[in-house]
């Protein structure tokens, strides 16, 4: 097999292979979903626990769903509400989660790093749903989906990232896993929401919109957290959707065929102009959201695996050097 | 009246730059001439014989915080490391900003620790930056430079009255040069490697920003300035001017700066979470010549214990700091043996420097100094292990790295203070 991981922590040490392992699988997963084929004995048995330390509505529901089509007993902790704000650490949370022995953690915490520490303290497979501004590793991973199902292929595109990249963990995974496939990724943005020693990345920066879009095959929006609109790193909000808000004349520089995606969820008309948005023609940001479940799926069937070859390793006494 | 002979010693002379073999004398408890009738000889291998480490900017967490490191403790690691004065930092809690608190640091000290100990005084008082301490009281009850640490003074009205009245008691004043709000928030050093781990960083030029602020008020004042840690390549230039200038500017280096650059902090590594951050390897090696070349007046420890608690947290919301009393020298030696330094151009750094710039006369071989010494084998090769450590806290970026440089005895007054510690009592 050839996706080895026992947690999904990053794109950072995922190898090429084993992205197109996942994405593959991820393939049949979205095709079934469309005919309505649920897999429930595929994590029949498993327990996925979603702790979300940072509010998410849209991610929390895509791993809740994939995990009940593949039969997993799922449970939400809505960890702001609960006992951080009583004053446990992040490890002795981890610690008490971990002797109700589940089976798939999925980890959402303002932090970053924060996952890759829990997952030192636990034994069971860890999926990072975003941290801090570190990484989210699976809504790159839906992306690529997309993208290759909307181009036929996840090489040699010409693919913007633009906006707000210095805050956020979409950009930082994307940047990683359309490199290592051999994409040219361009980022587009004002130069106090790039992120420094970003040009060491093999990226190239762009601080106008229209050159950074010209002739790309794959136009990507990030949202614009409100609380970044004041004066602190941009203007104002007019100023940005002025200068770098996709509307209908900066896509135009574009490949006519290129297609606009978008994490979600959106500001319409901060960076991106609501017609944009819904023309079915060029927007795949419905099918990003689709896709999400699928990528979720296919993350946590894999991971399952290697976590059931792993346990079944140790109880018939083989050291295989595998988390169990 | 105790006469012993050092013989067969490597002497680590700074004063005078040699490295030879030969013997030592101390009587009484300082350094002799030779000659005197020895009553007890002492055969040191060869091992090289040095003044002992003069560590400025030590945290001893009394008052407050005693779990994380005590009197005790803190000289037992001192004896360890081979170093014999501790010339401690007055961020506890609460500060040491009166004539009181340093009276009570001052008779723990006396009763608990192995080694001089040395207590500097807050700049201003809770080190808020608002007021001045009673820099006169202060030093009348025996504290040897102010200091507000790593919290910088941000009015600079306050800071040029502070360093003017200072200057008029004949007081050191140490600074910590950072542009605070540059450097706001700031977890590792911006670049390419805080990008990777999405960590918010803090620019290099924070450091050139602050240098060349507090060197403009040197000139406006003519106060005697030390700052404490020297990271970057670019506020090198900077000191090099203030100095050619006739300015009183001397400054330091931390170990961990000298040996570690930020891709050691890897994945999250708390351990290696420092104030101000690690930095590139170009400026690791810069800050490496200047001391070579003595820009750079002296290396200390920056000696921060913390304890588990506060650095098993995400790496933007751990404690920063490290432990350094034992691995000091060890680590320093890193720098001998790679050829950057000579080991006397190193205990110029550790020992003679710190010692001249506090008017101590410790820190060199010389007939008359104190016999504050320190005894090692340069070459022995040894695995750290963070619980071995006698610091309370055990938070050292070395664990597990392989040292080479062992003490073997550390002297103070002439007594063998290794020797002492290890048949004495061992409690906190």
């Amino acid at each position: 097999m050839s996706f080895r991981a026992s947690h999904l922590l990053g794109i950072e040490h995922l190898h090429p292979t084993e992205i197109t392992t996942l994405l593959d699988l991820a393939d049949q997963y979205a095709e079934h979903n469309r005919i309505g084929r649920a897999h429930r004995d595929v994590l029949e048995g498993l327990t996925q626990i979603n702790m979300f330390f940072e509010n998410s509505t849209r991610t929390q529901a895509s791993f809740e769903i994939a995990g009940k089509r593949l039969g997993a007993d799922v449970m939400n902790m809505a960890m702001q509400a609960s006992s951080i704000k009583k004053g446990e650490t992040l490890i002795d949370t981890a610690l008490t989660l971990n002797a109700m022995r589940p089976d798939l953690l999925v980890v959402r915490h303002p932090n970053s790093g924060a996952v890759n520490l829990l997952a030192e303290k636990v034994n069971c497979a860890v999926l990072n749903a975003g941290d801090g501004r570190h990484e989210h590793p699976t809504q790159a991973l839906l992306d690529a989906l997309t993208i290759r199902r909307a181009k036929g292929r996840l090489h040699r595109l010409s693919i913007a990232i633009c906006g707000d990249v210095a805050h956020s963990r979409v950009a930082r995974s994307n940047i990683m896993l359309l490199g290592k496939m051999e994409n040219r990724v361009r980022l587009v943005g004002p130069p106090t929401l790039l992120p420094s020693g970003v040009e060491e990345f093999g990226v190239e920066v762009f601080h106008d919109m229209r050159e950074g879009l010209r002739d790309v095959d794959v136009v990507m929006m990030l949202r614009l957290q409100k609380e970044r609109m004041d004066g602190g790193f941009i203007p104002s909000e007019r100023e940005y959707f002025h200068r770098y808000g996709l509307d209908a004349e900066k896509l135009s520089y574009a490949k006519d065929d290129a297609i606009v995606m978008h994490p979600g969820p959106m500001n319409r008309g901060v960076e991106i102009d609501g017609t944009i948005a819904d023309d079915i023609n060029r927007s795949v940001i419905q099918e990003q959201v689709e896709m999400g479940v699928a990528v979720r799926m296919a993350a946590m069937d894999l991971l399952a695996r290697n976590l059931r070859a792993a346990r079944g390793a140790k109880a018939a006494g083989i050291g295989t050097g595998v988390m169990v | 009246m105790t006469t012993l002979r050092f013989e067969n010693a490597r002497l680590i002379n700074p004063e005078a730059g040699t490295d030879t073999l030969g013997t030592l004398t101390v009587s009484g408890g300082v350094i002799a001439e030779e000659g005197a009738a020895p009553d007890e000889v002492i055969d040191c291998k060869g091992h090289c014989l040095a003044p002992g480490i003069v560590d400025i900017g030590v945290k001893v967490s009394e008052p407050g915080e005693r779990h994380k490191e005590s009197f005790a403790s803190a000289g037992r690691a001192a004896v360890a490391g081979g170093i014999t004065t501790l010339v401690t930092r007055p961020d506890t809690t609460p500060a040491i900003d009166t004539p009181e608190t340093l009276e009570f640091v001052e008779r723990r000290a006396a009763i608990d620790a192995a080694v001089n100990v040395l207590p500097m005084a807050a700049l201003t008082k809770g080190r808020q930056g608002r007021e001045m301490t009673e820099i006169g009281f202060l030093m009348d009850a025996g504290a040897i430079a102010f200091t507000d640490c790593d919290s910088v003074i941000t009015d600079t009205k306050v800071l040029s009255r502070a360093l003017t009245y200072a200057k008029s008691c004949g007081a050191l004043v140490i600074g910590h040069v950072q542009e605070p709000g540059l450097s706001a928030g700031g977890a590792v050093t911006s670049g390419k490697f805080a990008t990777l781990r999405g960590l918010s960083g803090v620019s290099p030029m924070a450091e050139r920003m602050g240098i060349d602020r507090d060197i403009a008020l040197l000139e406006m004042t003519g106060a005697a300035y030390h700052i404490d840690q020297i990271t970057t390549a670019r506020a090198l230039p900077a000191l090099e001017r203030a100095k050619a200038n006739g300015l009183d500017i001397t400054a330091g280096v931390g170990i961990h700066h000298l040996t570690l650059n930020e891709m050691d902090v890897a994945d999250y590594r708390t351990f290696f979470k420092l104030k101000p951050p690690l930095r590139a390897e170009e400026d690791r090696l810069a800050v490496v010549d200047a001391v070579a070349s003595g820009l750079i007046d002296i290396i200390c420890s920056m000696h921060t214990p913390q304890d588990e608690e506060s650095k098993r947290l995400p790496f933007e919301e751990a404690a920063s700091g490290a432990v350094a009393l034992e691995t000091l020298l060890p680590a320093a030696l890193r720098l001998v043996h790679n050829g950057h330094l000579d080991l006397p151009t190193l205990f110029r750094a550790l020992s003679l420097n710190p010692a001249n710039r506090l008017g101590l006369p410790c820190g060199r071989l010389t007939p008359g100094a104190p016999a504050d010494l320190v005894l090692f084998d340069p070459d022995a090769s040894f695995k750290l292990d963070r619980f071995a450590l006698k610091s309370k806290s055990k938070n050292t970026p070395f664990d597990g790295a392989i040292l080479q440089g062992r003490v073997t005895a550390t002297y103070v007054g002439g007594e063998n203070m290794t020797v002492q510690m290890n048949d004495g009592p061992h409690d906190a």
